[in-house]
């Protein structure tokens, strides 16, 4: 499976072209992108009300499957779907069933005869919620939260919805996205996101070492010096230095990696005046964010984690929406028939 | 139908039900919420009518509808807006038309979720009947017997005006 994978878009959408898996941005349009920030600024506002939960999943079951672990991404996903009000299985799969040699498909099935209606699944392998997507039982709504290389979909709009805020479009948005782009699941879906939503150039900054091959095919230019690829930026975006992904020696070092790469005052000054600095966490200080940069007055990166759970709370309720919608015309279907 | 609706007499016939009720009550500083859209149209109105010195707040209910198990989110929402808490106050519902008050019962679950209010007024300006839940107005434009193929609805803001509808069945 492949990150373009046609059939990806008839899998996460209904005939009627609703939401019904959120797995990859791929073959999602501008329109549909578009309502997804818009739901979450509904969401938004809901978190500063003195009781901030609707109704929408009351009664639904949603279990976080988590196969690799990750605090923040599992605690918002968790308050999200909770301020839905649905109720919350948390399910660590390495120190669970698996372990003692249960299958991925028997789990699942396990799963799914306890009514889940939601799937939240992490995992190491790029593809496998678009697997579990496609084997499981109609009705149930698989939303990725990470997987292997692939996408990261829901923290990809939660940027997209964090410029929105600061910058109130995308239009002519020079966006940079620097350090770790090989192994950043994250960095794919937000080129693919800022490209369908219009911003007029997608830079990568990076060594060659931490880019994939054809890394331009993704919709990007690429720059391999970052005081030159600072120049007019509107946004920075920093990537966490994967260092528990790094596979032999890709860096020489992590100082010299923050001396060519790290983002401090001096290097952001190159940048435009209002120019936002984004950081999807951790973060680690020092080694590819000066700690001067990512509390100063640019940086949104507490702005991101608030944004994180309006979009999972708009991309549950719209999957669980169009799954039910489903749902319901498939049952008037049978009464007619 | 065009001289039943005349909307200055419908707005008129309004603010006076709304004065009246208000009196009848002792509320004497009311906060006004309208129900998107065409609720905040008419809070507008009835805000200045009323010479209420507070900003009227809006209510989008889309996150409170009984439909979502069948049609899934309403993809236009909005934000909804108190600039004001509710908690302990009177205040004033208003909504363009009710039918089976399903609409009300979601708005009046939203309202609560931002504070216990100490009365609620429900107003409409187009009341048509039809009702599947015990809601009723307090105060309202006017009681409209339509045929069952057809719909009113507030187009506005400026001018407000009803349109008729045919569902064409």
């Amino acid at each position: 499976m492949t990150a373009n994978d046609p059939s990806s878009t008839s899998l996460q959408l209904t005939a009627d072209g609703q939401l019904r898996h959120f797995l990859t941005l791929d073959g999602l349009n501008r329109a549909l992108l578009t309502e997804i920030l818009d739901t979450a600024d509904s969401f938004i506002e809901v978190g500063e009300r003195s009781i901030k939960k609707v109704p929408l999943l009351r009664g639904r079951t949603v279990v976080n499957l988590f196969f690799e672990s990750s605090t923040r991404t599992r605690s918002t996903f968790e308050l999200a779907a909770k301020r839905l009000s649905a109720d919350v299985l948390n399910l660590d799969i390495n120190t669970s069933a698996t372990s003692k040699g249960e299958s991925l498909s028997d789990t699942l099935l396990n799963l799914e005869a306890m009514a889940s209606d939601m799937f939240v699944v992490r995992h190491s392998q790029s593809g496998a919620p678009h697997f579990i997507a496609e084997s499981v039982t109609p009705g149930v709504a698989i939303i990725n939260a990470g997987d292997g290389r692939h996408a990261h979909p829901t923290q990809a709009m939660l940027d997209m919805l964090t410029i929105r805020q600061h910058k109130g479009r995308f239009e002519g948005l020079k966006v940079a996205i620097v350090g770790d782009v090989l192994h950043s699941r994250v960095a794919r879906s937000q080129i693919r996101a800022l490209n369908e939503l219009g911003a007029v150039e997608v830079r990568v900054i990076a060594p060659a070492t931490l880019l994939p091959r054809d890394v331009e095919s993704l919709g990007c230019t690429v720059e391999y010096d970052m005081a030159r690829g600072m120049k007019d930026l509107d946004v920075v975006i920093m990537l966490r230095l994967q260092k528990e992904r790094m596979e032999g020696a890709l860096l020489p070092s992590e100082r010299e990696f923050y001396r060519l790469y790290g983002l401090n005052r001096e290097k952001l000054a190159l940048a435009n005046p209002e120019c936002i600095v984004m950081h999807p966490g951790p973060i680690n200080r020092g080694v590819e964010i000066e700690s001067a940069v990512a509390d100063g007055p640019q940086s949104v990166i507490l702005n991101q984690v608030t944004n994180g759970i309006a979009i999972r709370m708009a991309v549950m309720s719209m999957a669980m929406g169009g799954q039910m919608a489903e749902r319901s015309r498939r049952q008037e279907g049978r009464a007619q028939a | 139908m065009t001289a039943l609706l005349d909307m200055d007499r419908l707005l008129d016939d309004l603010e006076a039900g709304l004065r009246k009720k208000l009196e009848e009550r002792g509320v004497t500083s009311p906060a006004l919420i309208g129900i998107r859209t065409g609720g905040v149209w008419l809070a507008d109105v009835m805000s200045k009518r009323l010479g209420l010195q507070e900003p009227w707040g809006e209510l989008d209910i889309s996150f409170y509808r009984d439909d979502f198990s069948r049609i899934g989110l309403n993809p236009k929402v909005k934000p909804s807006s108190l600039p004001f808490s509710t908690e302990d106050r009177d205040i004033i519902l208003i909504d363009d038309v009710i039918m089976s008050g399903r609409t009300i019962r979601a708005a009046m679950n939203e309202i609560f979720d931002y504070g216990r209010p100490a009365s609620i007024i429900l107003a409409t300006l187009v009341d048509l009947g039809a009702r599947e839940l015990p809601v009723q107005p307090d105060v309202t434009g006017r009681v409209l017997a339509l045929q069952s193929h057809q719909r009113v609805k507030l187009r506005g803001p400026d001018p407000l005006h009803i349109e008729l509808q045919e569902t064409g069945k």
